[in-house]
């Protein structure tokens, strides 16, 4: 039993090097993910701090009314739907990794733009008026008052969109990029066994996102020990 | 900021308080204010006057629009009718440039509202660095001098969120001071107050007074109103019931209304 669990592991992982898959396509996971998450956060934070202006000055309807269409559109579709759009319909002249940090880009910016919106709004009005009365513009008391404290709040959420991020990732395979998913399915098409390679998938992914758990735990802790 | 030359304070001090005939326009001048939330009425036709140099106590039952009168006169809200002057600009005008009229107009809230992620010193020098564009260092100098009037030059490092109720007022009058105003508009600035903490409010707030700031005070402290206001607006129903000073406010009361909300306040 023992020895034929060592002889699987011998040839999924270490015959031909194949752990290299699996390290390219943790590679390719990370790279998309990290893209896709700077992209998501610039689109999120314009998106939320045109809604956030519009739902505190009752200003800037239309690009309200914009910013509600792409945020229905974006969280009422599943995201290998918008991949496929994307690399097929939209952007089929590029490369298949920039498609793909776009289209998860697009798509993380709306929850990105919820979490920061939210985070906003919570701020007790007075704030936004103290910034008014010293003769600070609606723009302004948002950019030097409300922002940074919103953010702050929203730190741990915004991380946590990271770690979402990671595993919705693994739908790349769609469009063939083989990343982190992909890989482990490339292994099993070689040696036609399904346990070892996706238990290994499995296992990674679940390292990394058990890890940063912890990592925004202790960030959540910090936050609040200075808030006090 | 240049529109209207402001003289420097008289230099002869004056034994009146009424302003020399040939001074800029009034601080303020209100004009049949009308104001309603839907269907409320909460101003109903409000016209005054503020002079440079007076301290107006506007008192009056709950309910009655002093707050949103005080509101309208920074535009915190927008008038439905009537007009507002502010050292002659009207800022019922759509085309004002309200943010820089708001600067020379300072206010200070019931909540206090320090900027919760940055230390007193911070909350007293954001406006004066970046709207008014001074160093930072001789804002800060500034500040510190004011704090220390106020007695709390030890504090300039701490976060709001580690001050006492008291503290955080005093600090939030200081920072309306910083922009150097030409009024300050309080709404309440001791109701949310421990009573020890009053005291050491309405103090920093007759230092004021004494250095002859305008001031427009919608204030639940009678005895503060009748030993340092110039004059008095009693409102009632989104009106100014009564006015006058404080001797013709709270010694010769002569409308009923007037007469019953005092005795329920005494
Ligand atoms: N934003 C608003 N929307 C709707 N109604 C409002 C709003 N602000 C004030 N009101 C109403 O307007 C009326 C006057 O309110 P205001 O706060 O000006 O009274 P006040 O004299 O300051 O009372 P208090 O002494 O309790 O502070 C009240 O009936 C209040 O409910
Ligand atoms: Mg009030």
């Amino acid at each position: 039993m023992f020895a034929s669990l060592k002889q699987q592991f011998i040839d999924n992982f270490i015959v031909d090097n194949r752990w290299r898959y699996l390290l390219d396509g943790l590679g390719v996971t990370l790279q998309i993910t990290f893209f896709s998450l700077i992209i998501g956060l610039l689109l999120g934070f314009v998106v939320a701090v045109i809604r956030a202006m519009n739902q505190t000055t009752g200003k800037y309807k239309i690009a309200d009314f914009i910013c509600r269409i792409y945020l229905t559109v974006i969280r009422g579709t599943p995201v290998v739907v918008q991949l496929m759009i994307m690399y097929f319909v939209v952007l089929n002249s590029v490369d298949k990794r920039v498609a793909a940090i776009v289209a998860f880009g697009i798509n993380s910016g709306a929850y990105v733009a919820e979490i920061i919106r939210g985070g906003i709004l919570a701020i007790d009005k007075g704030q936004f008026e103290a910034g008014l009365s010293l003769g600070f513009s609606e723009f302004k008391a948002m950019w030097l008052i409300l922002l940074p404290q919103a953010l702050r709040n929203v730190l741990p959420a915004l991380a946590n969109e990271f770690i979402v991020l990671i595993k919705e990732t693994s739908v790349a395979g769609y469009i063939a990029i083989q990343d982190l998913t992909k890989s482990g399915d490339l292994i099993r098409s070689r040696t036609y066994d399904a346990f070892m390679p996706l238990m290994a998938v499995a296992l990674i992914y679940l390292l990394l996102v058990v890890c940063l758990s912890t990592l925004v735990s202790r960030l959540e802790k910090r936050l609040a020990a200075a808030r006090r | 900021m240049q529109e209207t030359p402001v003289k420097p304070a008289s230099t002869k001090p004056s034994l009146t308080l009424v302003p020399p005939a040939d001074a800029a326009p009034p601080i303020f001048e209100i004009d049949g204010l009308v104001k309603h939330f839907g269907a409320l009425c909460v101003l109903d036709g409000v016209s005054t006057r503020v002079d440079r140099g007076e301290v107006v106590a506007v008192i009056g039952p709950s309910g009655s629009g002093k707050s949103t009168f005080l509101r309208c006169l920074n535009r915190l809200e927008t008038p439905t009718g009537g007009r507002v002057r502010f050292n002659g600009v009207d800022l019922t005008d759509p085309k004002c440039d309200i943010a820089r009229q708001r600067q020379r107009m300072g206010m200070v809230f019931q909540g206090f509202h320090l900027f919760d992620h940055l230390d007193v010193l911070r909350n007293l020098t954001l406006g004066p660095v970046r709207l008014q564009h001074r160093p930072r260092a001789e804002a800060e100098a500034e500040a510190m001098a004011a704090l220390e009037r106020v007695g709390l030059a030890d504090r300039a490092r701490a976060f709001p969120a580690q001050l006492s109720g008291g503290q955080k007022q005093r600090v939030a009058i200081v920072r309306a001071m910083c922009m150097n105003p030409e009024v300050i508009l309080f709404d309440e600035p001791t109701s949310a107050l421990d009573p020890v903490m009053v005291g050491e409010v309405l103090s920093v707030m007759r230092d004021l007074a004494r250095r002859r700031m305008t001031m427009i005070v919608v204030t639940h402290e009678m005895a503060f109103a009748r030993e340092v206001a110039t004059r008095v607006l009693f409102m009632e129903g989104g009106r100014v019931a009564a006015e006058g000073s404080p001797a013709e406010i709270f010694e010769r009361p002569e409308r009923e209304c007037l007469r019953s909300f005092l005795r329920r306040v005494a």
